[in-house]
């Protein structure tokens, strides 16, 4: 038996009932949230090669997770989760069993997208080709559905004692990694797909709607690994303004003043529609919206020139205003988790060992804050869900910790 | 002067949309503006008189013949403040000018509205300045407009002063036979070589003298003769002068500037009769109740029952003189010696927020630009001393007046407030934004350079003393500026008693209407 948090509610009841949490404070909400602390069996590893068990040191709480129990998350997933399942797919582990060319033992982290080679099937077009994070067949195979690892019911998930993983996931971690900074390689991975996926043309002028973990560290992976010019980050609290800068933003907005400060960088026109927030005419040449709110993304479309590219880096807000796509030109771009082989500069490299490599460098130190163990959970909860205003940027669980 | 004592009632302080009572400390000395002067009764005749026989110059009809190109420029809203009753003195002038050149068979006439960088005025306040009649007979024609300095192919560069200056003005007024400037003066920062060379002047040309140095180094611009800022207007003037034929007209008025229900505001605390009395609880009641968008609009509607004191036409540097010294009678107040603190009320308008809202920038322009710089000899508080300001500095901004100030106020305020730092690292920039100057020619915005104005006005002011105290200002808006709020007078002398001691020798500046301290 292990300790686990278990999303236990199905997630189309769920969706329904949101509607209801939604009118009610960030306390009573989380109270109405649809997870609890249980004791359960450990995920069982299926009967098939290339399947070991991993023990989550520490296990990273992502905006995507918060999505989902405060009920952010499009209908569009139901059908994409099994339940109850486990979350947590930002892990730091060890391996119990050997695993591949693994011994049990080695640190890993894990690549949480259950591919056609986690499920055994024979692989579909994106997996075959390396854009494993594409894969046609997440609900199908050896394990219930699931798009990755901590929304699958078979696999369990980085909040609980005990998870399994496929060879195909695991990448193991250099001694000169620390836990706090393994923790990060993940969603470090996912950063490093995005600044990739934007193809910033050399001396582009960017802007990063957010500052939370995504945004960060997608500023962080803009500035090592593309030629992108200005890079503008939207930020509001102070340790976020300083963070951005750190980790390569050449400009930072406050939030109140995005409209205001591209318009005056870019020298763009400014219109205010009646009823509706402002725009620009001209603008950026490239936006990510690493906060996924309705507001973030609104403004990754008004602050974006004709003919330019917005990318949405974070899980986006249902209902959206796309006049400005339309008129305007825009190419949006999505980005989703990371793909097994990533083009940078002329080579093909997983977006893991990219992160790796930027881990080890990069200034992380101090990201990873108070890590929770899992039985105060909704403590861990409230304050990742107001990790920016508390100067925090990941909240984790650590799952060795009883207190 | 007055001199604070047991006797003394509470003194009326200006703060923005309202006014209040306040007891000062016993021994504070009190600077009221000189006694109302009468009017000249015959304004017409005073008018014509002017026109007939110019200082220094000849009779205007004698310059005007068939043929000719005359444009007329005069000044525009930002004088007289509050606005002037109808008919406002412009109209009286223009009227008589028209007359006489429609008399020497003169067609090509053009009136320009000298807004410099100043916002386009709308129809209405185009039409309040100059009248129902002239607004009727140019405007649809295009012949009455407003100056735009950004019009590259109307505006001329007529060459450089000896030191480099460039000058550039409108071109239709560079290329006319005569050149009929029409002047309000309503403080003597006005009128003179400033009204063309600075009024009908483009950004290339106002750089020269609107910059944080020259601004520092006009003590004060109330005193021509030591303001950086007039002797480089008075070299473009002259430059100006070799090109184009200006026949100058200038006006002075008296302090008359508040009608019923609140000419109590004009007259002393102590000549407020029962009915007075009873005026000012009633205001300050209906005020105290009224929302903060009735009270603008009860301020911005006040229509000032001015009268006209004075009226010279002719060469432009003679006729100055004689405004300056009707200016300096109505307005002129000897104070001896400087104090350890200035307390200034600053009112609901300035000349850059008619119609609209005074928004920090401007209650800190007119505050620490036009108020403390009301002297001559030297500053009413002593170097190193206290300012002590009643407003209450919303943050707030009119977007169609100044979308500008509100982006120079989150953007460049928040990085400095050192107004040469500034200067280097964002004044251009503003300057020659596209979608400002695009606001500026077709909408009603001021230029995307004016708050850097504004703020360059200051720099004397924060060079000279050494607290700055806004008491009732948003503790926002009043950070941002780098100065500190206090919620009372005592609170603020309590704050400044590090720097000016417990028992400060304090002045207070009555205002408006406006008065100029011969500081002693
Ligand atoms: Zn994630
Ligand atoms: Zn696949």
């Amino acid at each position: 038996m292990m300790l686990a948090l278990e999303l236990y509610r199905s997630l189309p009841r769920y969706v329904a009932s949101k509607v209801v949490t939604k009118r009610l404070s960030g306390v009573s909400a989380g109270a109405l949230t649809p997870l609890r602390l249980v004791n359960k069996d450990e995920p069982r590893v299926p009967r098939v090669p290339g399947w070991a068990r991993v023990r989550p040191r520490l296990s990273g709480i992502c905006g995507s997770d918060l999505g989902a129990l405060y009920g952010g998350t499009s209908r569009y997933f139901s059908a994409l989760v099994s339940m109850p399942f486990v979350p947590g797919h930002e892990v730091v582990g060890d391996l119990v069993d050997d695993c591949g060319d693994l011994p049990a033992g080695t640190r890993v982290v894990i690549d949480p997208v259950l591919t056609c080679a986690a499920r055994g099937v024979e692989s579909c077009e994106s997996c075959a080709a390396g854009r494993t994070n594409r894969c046609d067949r997440v609900t199908v195979g050896h394990v219930s559905p699931g798009l990755q690892t901590g929304y699958c019911a078979d696999t369990g998930g980085g909040w609980g004692g005990q998870l399994v993983a496929h060879s195909s996931q695991l990448h193991p971690v250099p001694d000169t990694l620390d836990d706090r900074q393994a923790v990060l390689v993940e969603p470090l991975a996912c950063a490093v797909h995005t600044a990739l996926r934007a193809q910033v043309p050399e001396g582009a002028s960017v802007l990063v709607v957010g500052s939370g973990a995504v945004g960060l560290l997608t500023t962080l992976a803009l500035r090592q690994l593309t030629p992108a010019g200005s890079l503008t980050v939207v930020a509001k609290h102070p340790a976020q303004r300083e963070l951005a800068r750190r980790f390569g933003a050449s400009d930072v907005l406050a939030p109140s003043d995005v409209i205001g400060g591209v318009r005056r960088t870019t020298r763009a026109m400014r219109l205010d529609p009646e009823h509706d927030s402002p725009y620009l005419l001209g603008g950026v040449d490239i936006t990510v919206d690493a906060a996924g709110s309705a507001h973030s993304l609104a403004t990754a479309l008004r602050t974006v020139r004709a003919g330019g590219k917005v990318v949405l880096s974070a899980m986006p807000p249902a209902g959206t205003d796309l006049s400005p796509v339309w008129f305007r030109e825009l190419e949006v771009v999505g980005t989703y988790a990371s793909a097994r082989e990533e083009q940078l500069d002329g080579t093909t490299r997983s977006a893991f060992d990219i992160a790796m490599e930027l881990a080890g460098s990069a200034p992380l130190t101090g990201l990873v804050g108070d890590a929770y163990p899992l039985h105060r959970w909704r403590e861990a909860l409230d304050h990742a869900s107001s990790a920016g205003r508390l100067g925090t940027v990941k909240v984790a669980f650590d799952l060795r910790s009883k207190s | 002067m007055l001199e604070v004592d047991e006797r003394t009632p509470p003194l009326v302080v200006h703060e923005g949309d309202s006014f209040r009572l306040e007891e000062f400390p016993l021994g504070t000395r009190v600077v009221y503006s000189p006694e109302m002067t009468p009017g000249i009764p015959d304004v017409e005749g005073a008018i014509r008189d002017a026109l007939l026989k110019p200082v220094d110059d000849d009779p205007l009809p004698s310059q005007l013949f068939p043929g000719m190109r005359l444009t007329i420029a005069f000044d525009d809203i930002s004088l007289p403040l509050p606005q002037m009753r109808a008919p406002d003195i412009r109209q009286r002038v223009l009227e008589q000018v028209l007359e006489m050149a429609a008399a020497a068979g003169v067609d090509d006439v053009e009136l320009i509205s000298a807004n410099a960088l100043h916002r386009r005025l709308t129809e209405a306040e185009l039409k309040h300045i100059v009248g129902e009649r002239v607004f009727r007979s140019f405007f649809r024609d295009g012949k009455l407009y407003n100056f735009d300095a950004e019009d590259k192919e109307n505006v001329k560069h007529l060459g450089q002063t000896e030191k480099g200056e460039d000058v550039e003005i409108s071109k239709r007024a560079a290329e006319s036979d005569l050149l009929v400037y029409v002047n309000v003066n309503i403080v003597p920062m006005d009128g003179g070589h400033k009204s063309v060379a600075i009024g009908l002047a483009s950004y290339n040309s106002l750089r020269h003298h609107h910059n944080s140095h020259t601004m520092v180094h006009s003590r004060s611009f109330m005193d021509k003769d030591h303001s950086a800022m007039h002797s480089s207007a008075w070299r473009m003037g002259r430059l100006v002068g070799e090109h184009v034929k200006v026949f100058q007209i200038e006006t002075t008025l008296n302090s008359h500037s508040f009608p019923k229900p609140y000419d109590f505001l004009n007259r002393r605390e102590w000549e407020w009769s029962i009915r007075d009395q009873g005026k000012v609880l009633a205001a300050r009641r209906g005020l105290a109740v009224a929302p903060p968008a009735m009270r603008r609009k009860i301020f911005q509607g006040v229509r000032a029952p001015y009268a006209l004191t004075g009226i010279n036409a002719g060469a432009v540097e003679p006729v100055h003189d004689r405004t300056l010294d009707r200016v300096f009678r109505q307005q002129a107040t000897e104070v001896d010696g400087q104090s350890d603190v200035l307390v200034l009320g600053v009112p609901f308008i300035c000349p850059y927020n008619v119609n609209s809202v005074m928004n920090p920038i401007l209650a800190a322009c007119m505050g620490l630009g036009y108020m403390f710089n009301s002297y001559r000899g030297k500053p009413l508080v002593r170097k190193d001393g206290a300012v002590l300001l009643y407003h209450p500095v919303p943050y707030e901004f009119n977007q169609l007046h100044h979308p500008s100030y509100v982006d120079f106020f989150e953007e460049v305020l928040a990085e400095s407030t050192d107004p040469a730092t500034i200067e280097a690292k964002y004044e251009e920039q503003y300057a020659t934004d596209p979608w400002y100057i695009h606001l500026y020619r077709t909408s009603h915005a001021y230029h995307g350079v004016h708050p850097f104005y504004m703020w360059y006005w200051i720099a004397h002011a924060l060079d000279h003393v050494g607290e700055v105290v806004w008491i009732g200002g948003d503790r926002r808006a009043v950070r941002r500026m780098g100065h500190r709020s206090a919620s009372t007078l005592p609170d603020a002398l309590e704050m400044v008693s590090d720097t000016v001691g417990s028992s400060p020798s304090i002045t207070y500046m009555h205002h408006p209407p406006m008065t100029m301290a011969d500081v002693r």
